[in-house]
């Protein structure tokens, strides 16, 4: 049956009526009419569908939206603003990284993820943090650029 | 009937613009984008078509090619802004809709700046000749005397700007048309586009991409997130069994699911609702009977047999130069190999999207399909609507690298809004994208070599077999093109072809022919073949590229010092010999199977021509003496395509490209069993991990300014699959015939 839900996200709170076991990526999306996170495979494989909750990055489309209670999410546009981007976002705007970009949201987020844990990542350790996210137009360079100009911001 | 999204744009030191793109009110579009009147009908010989001038002196460059983030876009402001003296940030694009643009191919084999980019340099030069005539014939000087600068003409003290001149107005000038539409399309006026030596922006990088800023601030708007008042949400059903088709449907199955509907006709059958999780649901609840078929696939370890003993529909002899049976009748040696390439997912970042709105007598449809106009052709031929009245508008989707499952989305959302007549959006779950999105057709290379007693190849022969990459040809401009028309019953028209390498060795004899065979079913195939970023060209030139290797090591001659002997271009000796010389090539005959620590070492060339670019590659990799994974950890890459307009997007396609390629190579092949594509997701058709990219890849750019800007988005995919197997070789002594390079095949390869 469908029930309430009360949604902290970017320091706001929505409430969405809907199946408990919908993942939270389609609250974000179709109710509350977010263009980030997106789908990519509805099975945590890629991370597009990332966003944070309570600071972890979380793969939104396998996450029910009745697990969600009350951790704040954070989504993209809520990590930074063209007046004032988050590091990483500035990062990869000056990098210039991506192609398509559908796939953008998932190693930004992760990014900021690894950041906060490890300011001073080596290449090792991103290259690990960031394995099981997908690009396939293949900006990977430009990626690994990006959050290395970020870490040292 | 509209939605507003805000597209920022950051103008160099200026901050940021918010302009307000209306849509699908396309003439709104037009005016947001700064022009006032309507254009002359949108004519391929109309000036207007392609440049207009707003009253503030803005430019805006119309082009019915389309930029898939590469930053082609980029390209076409520069070469605009070149001709017309003004800075780039003041020339803005409108690409890819029907309504606004011409007919120029959309999105197709790496002709944007090729072919699009000199339509447009071209128009852009003749409006400054119009302009500056105008300026003249209005102060009474000669239009010699004049000069522009940031689009103001001076004479003198005298001043006028483009804006003042004609903004708002359309130009009303004539430019000579070859009589052509799509990538064959070509314009001039009667003026001399700048000589080089002209040129302040054209080579030069450092224009900033338009489109960056809000896709990584999250508010960019894509394909997946147009929204139209009452829109429903579509999902195809998809028999278990590919072939099977639906015999009986029990809609009681999800009657629990608020407003579902179902759309059953001849063999289509899909669903909506106007909830997307509801959708999804009725998706998985619906019980479908399908009808009974014989597995139609052969067990995919037979596959290669299957496409060597399948009958040849067409024989294409492609090249035939001087007399091959000849040089092998009188051959000291013989050298044969064979190669095998299995099939490709797009796999683009989600399965596609399409939203169509088909409405009595016209059709509004969006599309991340990079081919906008072959769309409408499809939509007005299957809904039976004059070209007129169907609108396509483009919209940057999950990624396009040619005719992925955008067509089939955009056509199954048409087909299902005409059931049920509302807007209806459509994107399918991951196995939507993977398992039944069109393949890159699997193939086998067989090279054979006549050397005569010095060591000298004097006759080569190169023979393709492959499943065809157009069974539905590479665009969805006809019903029968998409898989809603195959399962609404349009007869099928494939055309038959793959090819073979491009012509670069001066071998005195050369024979190269290419045999296509018919598909494994007819109709509906998830491995039905289609384009895929530089179709048919990594799996031939991963056969003849892997080749010349062997016949370097066949004639004792080092790989670099073979391909120079039979190379006579000055360009292809230059891209050979500068990533040689790039990479520290050190002259060797055979495998050096040189240990490191725990890992092989050995570096590949490869090279290849593509259209008027070529390019060599030297890989250098890595291979684990237990594990044999296999990393390419270094690429070293000489690039001529011509005149480079934007050096620094042009090596940021190129990385791209490469980390694509050798995703294809080293870790990509379908799998299927006897009833279905088995591939289905991330983890059944894994792609490049971030653990697995190159550690550094060293571009050089060889920049002709002197020569027109070739291709430079696929002809990188050529040579790489070759220069990783050939490095291999040199780690490993293992010859790696079959792609893609898993540790199981090099370990099966060990001696």
């Amino acid at each position: 049956m469908p029930s309430r839900f009360d949604l902290h996200v970017n320091g706001r709170a929505h409430a969405v009526t809907a199946e408990p076991d919908m993942p939270l990526l389609y609250a974000l999306r179709d109710d509350l009419g977010m263009k980030e996170p997106r789908f990519g495979c509805g099975l945590a494989q890629c991370g597009a569908c990332t966003v944070l909750l309570d600071g972890v990055p979380t793969r939104s489309c396998i996450t029910a939206v009745s697990a969600v209670g009350a951790k704040k999410i954070t989504t993209l546009a809520g990590i930074g603003t063209a007046q004032k981007p988050h590091k990483v976002q500035a990062a990869f705007i000056e990098e210039q990284v991506p192609q398509c970009g559908y796939c953008l949201n998932g190693w930004v987020m992760t990014s900021v993820a690894l950041l906060d844990k490890n300011p001073h990542p080596s290449d090792a350790q991103i290259r690990e943090a960031l394995t099981g996210l997908k690009c396939r137009c293949g900006t990977h360079m430009s990626i690994l650029r990006a959050v290395k100009r970020a870490a040292q911001a | 009937m509209t939605i507003q999204v805000n597209r920022r744009e950051f103008l160099a030191g200026s901050g940021a613009l918010t302009v307000s793109v209306l849509l699908p009110g396309l003439t709104k579009q037009a005016q947001a984008a700064g022009t006032q009147a309507s254009r002359l009908g949108l004519k391929p010989d109309q000036l207007s078509s392609y440049i207009s001038i707003t009253h503030d002196g803005r430019v805006v460059g119309w082009t019915g090619k389309v930029d898939m983030g590469q930053g082609t876009e980029i390209g076409w402001i520069k070469m605009i802004a070149e001709e017309l003296d003004v800075a780039p940030e003041r020339v803005s694009m409108v690409q890819g809709n029907t309504e606004e643009t011409v007919d120029q191919g959309g999105a197709s084999g790496s002709t944007g700046i090729w072919f699009g980019g000199i339509a447009l340099r071209n128009a852009a030069a003749e409006a400054r000749l119009t302009l500056v005539e105008m300026a003249a014939a209005k102060f009474g000087v000669p239009a010699a005397q004049l000069t522009v600068d940031n689009g103001i003409i001076s004479a003198g003290a005298k001043k006028i700007s483009y804006g003042e001149l004609i903004g708002g107005k359309h130009f009303d000038v004539q430019l000579e048309w070859n009589q052509e539409y799509g990538n064959e399309l070509k314009v001039q006026g009667r003026a001399k586009p700048k000589s080089p030596s002209e040129y302040k922006l054209i080579g030069r990088a450092g224009t900033k991409r338009r489109d960056i800023v809000a896709k990584v601030l999250g508010t960019a708007t894509n394909m997946v997130d147009v929204k139209l008042p009452g829109m429903l949400h579509g999902r195809m059903l998809r028999p278990p069994v590919a072939g099977a088709v639906p015999v009986a449907v029990d809609e009681s199955s999800v009657k629990h699911i608020p407003g579902v509907k179902v759309v059953w006709q001849k063999d289509f059958i899909g669903l909506v609702a106007p909830k997307q999780w509801d959708a999804i649901r009725a998706a998985r609840a619906l019980k479908v009977t399908w009808s009974a078929v014989k597995p139609p696939f052969p067990d995919q370890k037979d596959i290669y047999n299957h496409i060597r003993a399948a009958k040849s529909m067409k024989r294409d002899e492609d090249v035939k130069v001087g007399d091959t049976d000849a040089a092998f009748a009188n051959a000291a040696k013989i050298v044969e190999a064979t190669y095998e390439w299995p099939f490709h997912s797009h796999a683009s970042m989600a399965p596609a999207c399409g939203v169509a709105d088909m409405r009595e007598g016209e059709a509004t449809v969006w599309t991340g399909g990079q081919k906008p106009h072959f769309c409408r052709e499809g939509i007005a031929k299957m809904f039976n609507l004059p070209e007129e009245k169907v609108k396509v508008m483009f919209m940057t989707g999950p990624g396009s690298y040619g005719r992925n499952d955008s067509g089939d989305a955009t056509m199954d959302a048409a087909v299902l809004s005409k059931a049920v007549g509302k807007p209806v959006r459509v994107q399918g779950m991951r196995h939507d994208g993977t398992q039944w999105d069109p393949k890159s057709p699997a193939s086998v290379h067989t090279s054979r070599a006549a050397i005569d007693r010095d060591g000298k190849v004097i006759g080569w022969q190169f023979e393709t077999k492959a499943f065809s990459r157009r069974e539905f040809f590479r665009d969805e401009g006809s019903p029968e093109r998409t898989l809603a028309g195959q399962l609404l019953g349009w007869p099928l028209k494939p055309v038959w072809l793959l090819g073979v390498p491009g012509e670069s060795y001066s071998f005195a004899a050369r024979r190269k022919t290419s045999d296509t065979i018919a598909p494994l079913i007819d109709r509906a195939s998830p491995l039905r073949s289609s384009h895929f970023r530089d179709p048919g060209g990594p799996q031939i030139h991963f056969a003849s590229e892997s080749f010349m290797d062997e016949l370097a090591l066949a004639t004792n001659t080092d790989a670099v010092e073979f391909r120079l002997r039979y190379l006579s271009n000055p360009r292809d000796v230059q891209v050979v010999k500068t990533a040689a010389e790039k990479a520290g090539w050190q002259p060797h005959v055979g495998a050096r199977k040189q240990l490191r620590g725990d890992v092989y070492v050995g570096q590949g060339l490869s090279y290849a021509v593509r259209g008027a670019t070529r390019v060599a590659v030297v890989a250098e990799v890595e291979v684990h003496k237990q594990t044999h994974r296999i990393w390419v950890r270094r690429y070293f890459i000489a690039h001529d395509c011509g005149q480079v307009i934007a050096p620094d997007l042009l090596r940021q396609t190129l990385e791209a490209q490469i980390v694509q390629t050798t995703s294809r190579a080293v870790y990509e092949e379908v799998k299927f069993d006897n009833n279905n594509v088995t591939s289905v997701d991330w983890q059944t058709y894994p792609i490049l991990d971030m653990k697995d990219a190159p550690e550094t890849i060293d571009i050089t750019l060889i920049d002709r300014p002197e020569l027109p800007p070739g291709g430079a988005g696929e002809a990188t995919c050529r040579p790489l699959p070759a220069a990783i197997a050939n490095a291999i070789f040199d780690a490993t002594g293992v010859r790696m015939r079959q792609a893609p390079f898993t540790p199981a095949r090099l370990k099966a390869g060990w001696v």
